[in-house]
């Protein structure tokens, strides 16, 4: 069976006055109809790049995209319109992410028009669609942005990106900069909208709670590269790489029994400029010895749809 | 109980403008004794930031203060300037969430640490370098000595926050003020800080107010915390105390709405409703519309905070733990591991 | 710890009627009030110029000329004879255009090419700049000099000359603006879903960069009926018997220490007009301004 979404050996890398940033380097993944990958890292860990890349928002400078199997990464206005009716993105924050100066109407109508031109009543009931079922009413048509809460202004983006009905929806950081008592709500809402329109999340992520709560599967990334990736409960019931484990010690925990638990893992991301040689985390690793210094491991199947690049596994 | 270091009474804080006044802060009381950690958690329009500020007296116009605020025995509320000037650093430092725009990016560390120094402390430079030296290896940078000499754009944002500590430590206050200071680091960095926060605090007798709207932050460093909600604290106790088994409906709401490591795919509770909009917060108690346990009562009168146990104070008329056969959603709060 | 946290609960959205809000604002904007009341009562002379001038300005009465202000020559007569009052109110409206087209044509030449340059970016922004920094690097009245005398004298090819060295100001503001615009999500998203540079440009870039052209635009309109009556005064620009301000007071600069009415009159009529135009331009500023807006 093919997936939904394959991507394999994608690589971007910036030109910057100062060198080359490797912002993604051979990261590949699939992402099957109806489930839910998250994709989770600290900033600079090229998330997301991979988001954008895939959104075609910026070129790729390696590897292929699949969409069900077919290549979409040839340049051609046809398959670019596919490409974007297929694959939808989410922002983070929705403050920034709707136009001030326009109405709902238009924000939620906009990629019908330039997909469909469509216009008039059957816009208007297309939008009305949208957005009962991201739980708005026909009243919210004729408002502005600014007359929304966080939360409702995050449901109305979610309108706009399901507007053209896609099967991909990016989901970047989507509840990040929501207060956290509506958090959930738009959780909630997310994983209906999967269950009803069957949809498929990639979700980027670096709030590991949430990625547990929403997620099927899990991709760690760090410094653009994929380190570990497998089922999400069992990626963080047993993490096999350092990093995970780190990235695991260091959530904060509301029982108090964890506190001593909090373990952060010591020094700082390095420069993406100048990446160490080796395993981007050895100067960070408790474990390194001198080969995870000289040659970046590989990403290795354990079975069970686990892999990781580490030479010294948990 | 140990020295009052911080003690603030009925705080109100009012922005005032043609068409609405917005009551930043309706009557907060809250005393901080010396040394301890506590922790102020709130959503954006809680309040939490505007309580933090006027502790400093930093309230920006034209916010109007209310009530008493007693920092060290010295009135906050109405001193003029001048003695409030005096106390910023000295007797209370604060500590922001984007260090970034804290630090002038013309000068070096070194130098805005020496000014800062001299300036409270009323030092020479070379005891405000050496303190600078000592606070700086006290928030655990690698070389000091470099540090010193580099600009702001120079070093991470988790290493500008660790020298925005050592500022406000070097200073040597009594009370340290963190306004949500973790929020825009990554995961791993903040981690780094809280545990550097905890063991400062627990080496040097630091009494930290710390504001935050994440729960779990709190949780791994703090002793007790107030939890405010609509300008109001609703929910005030030991972080054991009030996260085992929290009394008001919205802490306890809360708790099972934010997804939390270690409980599994789960389906999340939600609180149904927004933040209120705190130009026209709902009568009564505020969270009365979101609340599933509301009567008609909580409409009309605001809850006063009681005492709900040792400790523990919470201001609600159908308080969690006294539902009886507490069903419906606060069941699944007992399953928080004790 | 002791914790306390009753207070009466109230409301405090207040009933705020129309009249209050004009008040408030009247109150925290008086300069722009002035400048409207000004504007207002300029407008509708100009409009009403026929039926409030008692005589007609271009006509030529020889025994009247040089008559000091009095009750049948409110502002006195020229050397020619004509009411100085009547050629007055007929200038606002030769004025009042000037502002108008200058400022519209400025917009519509220089708005389009700050939004493909701030747009696109690279080398199209490059050229597109060089070419508007050349219109820059003359002095503010040599270029329209310069080029009303190579088209032509009039105050049509003024307007013209001044919008050609005005229009870079649009480019530039725009420039910036689009930039600033580009990086929000919104356009991102758009790009996202697919929608075309050309709507991407109208749609969301252009209305969220309007507030700095309206700015710029109402501060021009100023500065334009200045250096049209400027241009006029040197003679490049309106021609007799046109009654325009600068022409007026040109006409009649050698006879100023004698007959001072000739010249003053027009002059006041330039200083309030572009006084009150310039009054409503910062008020807009500041209105428009964000920063001022969440401060109220």
């Amino acid at each position: 069976m093919t997936a939904l979404l394959t991507v394999q050996n994608l690589t971007k890398r910036f030109q910057t006055r100062h060198g080359i940033v490797r912002a993604v380097d051979d990261v590949s993944f699939e992402v099957e109809q109806g489930e839910t990958v998250a994709l989770v890292g600290e900033s600079g860990c090229g998330k997301t790049t991979v988001a954008l890349s895939l959104l075609r928002l910026i070129s790729q400078d390696g590897g292929r995209v699949l969409f069900e199997g077919s290549d979409l990464s040839t340049p051609g206005r046809a398959v670019e319109q596919a490409w974007r009716q297929r694959l939808s993105i989410v922002f983070q924050n929705p403050y920034s992410s709707l136009d001030p100066r326009m109405r709902i109407r238009d924000i939620v109508g906009e990629p019908l028009v330039t997909a469909y031109g469509l216009s008039g009543r059957a816009l208007n009931e297309r939008v009305v669609r949208h957005l009962s079922e991201v739980g708005l009413g026909s009243e919210h048509l004729t408002r502005f942005p600014h007359e929304f809460s966080g939360g409702q202004r995050q449901r109305i983006a979610i309108a706009r990106a399901i507007a053209l009905e896609p099967k991909l929806l990016i989901l970047d950081e989507p509840t990040a900069a929501l207060d956290v008592s509506v958090q959930a709500q738009v959780l909630n809402l997310l994983q209906d909208l999967q269950k009803r329109l069957g949809l498929s999340y990639l979700f980027i992520s670096h709030n590991l709670a949430t990625v547990e709560s929403i997620a099927d599967r899990v991709l760690i990334m760090y410094l653009g590269r994929v380190v570990e990736r497998g089922p999400v409960a069992e990626v963080f019931a047993a993490p096999r790489h350092p990093y995970t484990r780190g990235l695991l010690d260091s959530v904060p925990s509301i029982d108090p029994r964890h506190r001593g638990r909090l373990k952060p893992v010591t020094g700082e991301l390095p420069s993406t400029l100048n990446p160490p040689p080796g395993c981007a985390f050895a100067p960070r690793c408790a474990r390194a010895g001198d080969e995870c210094r000289r040659i970046p491991p590989p990403l290795v199947a354990t079975g069970a749809g686990r892999f990781h690049a580490c030479l010294h596994p948990l | 109980m140990s020295e009052i270091l911080l003690q603030i009474e009925d705080l109100a804080i009012e922005f005032p403008s043609l068409e609405r006044t917005v009551q930043a802060v309706r009557g907060v009381s809250l005393s901080v004794a010396r040394g301890e950690v506590i922790g102020l958690v709130g959503e954006s329009g809680s309040g939490k930031s505007m309580t933090a500020l006027a502790c400093l007296g930093l309230v920006p116009p034209p916010g109007r203060v209310t009530g008493s605020i007693r920092l060290v025995g010295h009135e906050v509320v109405g001193a003029p300037e001048a003695e409030n000037q005096r106390r910023r650093g000295s007797v209370a430092a604060m500590i922001f969430q984007n260090p970034g725009k804290a630090l002038n990016p013309f000068f070096t560390l070194g130098r805005q640490l020496v000014d800062a120094i001299t300036n409270v402390r009323h030092v020479g430079r070379q005891v405000a370098l050496r303190a600078a030296l000592d606070a700086l290896a006290a928030v655990r940078i690698a070389d000091p000595q470099m540090a010193l000499q580099k600009y702001p754009h120079q070093v991470s944002g988790g290493q500008l926050q660790r020298v925005m500590i050592a500022m406000a430590l070097a200073c040597e206050p009594q009370l340290l003020i963190a306004d949500e200071p973790t929020t825009a680091l990554d995961v791993t960095i903040q981690a780094q800080v809280i545990v550097l926060l905890r063991d400062l605090a627990r080496e040097r007798g630091l009494t930290v107010l710390f504001i935050t709207h994440d729960l779990g932050v709190v949780g791994s460093l703090c002793d007790r915390l107030a939890v405010m909600y609509a300008g109001r604290i609703v929910e005030a106790g030991t972080i054991d105390g009030l996260f085992g088994s929290p009394a008001h409906p919205y802490t306890a709401n809360l708790l099972q709405a934010v997804p939390m490591l270690g409980r599994g795919r789960v389906a999340l509770t939600q609180i149904p409703g927004t933040v209120p909009n705190m130009a026209n917060p709902p009568p009564g108690c505020a969270f009365h519309p979101r609340c599933p346990s509301a009567r008609a009562l909580c409409a009309q009168v605001a809850p006063a905070m009681a005492s709900a146990g040792p400790g523990r104070m919470v201001a609600c008329h159908h308080p969690v733990g006294a539902l009886p056969a507490a069903g419906g959603p606060f069941r699944a709060v007992g399953a928080i591991p004790q | 710890m002791t914790v306390e946290a009753i207070r009466a609960p109230a409301s405090s959205e207040r009933q705020v009627t129309n009249a209050m809000r004009v008040r408030h604002f009247a109150r925290n904007n008086v300069l722009f009030v002035l400048g409207t009341v000004l504007l207002t009562v300029i407008v509708l002379a100009a409009i009403f110029a026929p039926w409030i001038a008692p005589y007609d300005p271009i006509e030529i009465v020889f025994l009247d000329k040089l008559k000091p202000p009095s009750f049948s020559h409110p502002m006195g007569t020229n050397e020619l004879g004509q009411d100085v009052f009547s050629q007055v109110l007929f200038g606002a409206r030769i004025s009042l255009l000037v502002g108008v087209l200058v400022v519209t044509l400025s917009i519509a030449i220089g708005v389009p090419i700050g939004l493909l340059a701030g747009y696109y970016g690279g080398r199209l922004d490059t050229m597109l700049m060089r070419v508007t920094d050349v219109f820059l690097a003359f002095p503010p009245l040599l270029l329209p000099i310069a080029i009303t005398a190579a088209l032509g004298t009039g105050i049509f090819n003024a307007m013209i000359a001044l919008a050609i060295s005005y229009f870079p100001w649009y480019s530039r503001i725009v420039r910036g603006a689009v930039m600033r615009v580009k990086n929000e999500l919104y356009i991102s998203a758009a790009r996202s879903m697919g929608v075309s540079s050309w709507r991407i440009m109208l749609r969301h870039a252009l209305p969220n960069s309007t507030t700095p052209i309206i700015v710029q635009g109402s501060m021009d309109f100023g500065y334009a009926i200045l250096a049209a009556a400027s241009l006029s005064f040197i003679g490049i620009g309106a021609q007799p018997p046109t009654p325009e301000w600068g022409l007026m007071a040109a006409l009649s600069r050698t006879r100023f220490i004698d007959n001072w009415w000739t010249v003053t009159f027009p002059g006041l009529a330039i200083f309030v007009t572009v006084l009150a135009v310039n009054l409503i331009g910062d008020g807009i500023r500041d209105i428009l301004d964000p920063k001022q807006q969440s401060s109220h």
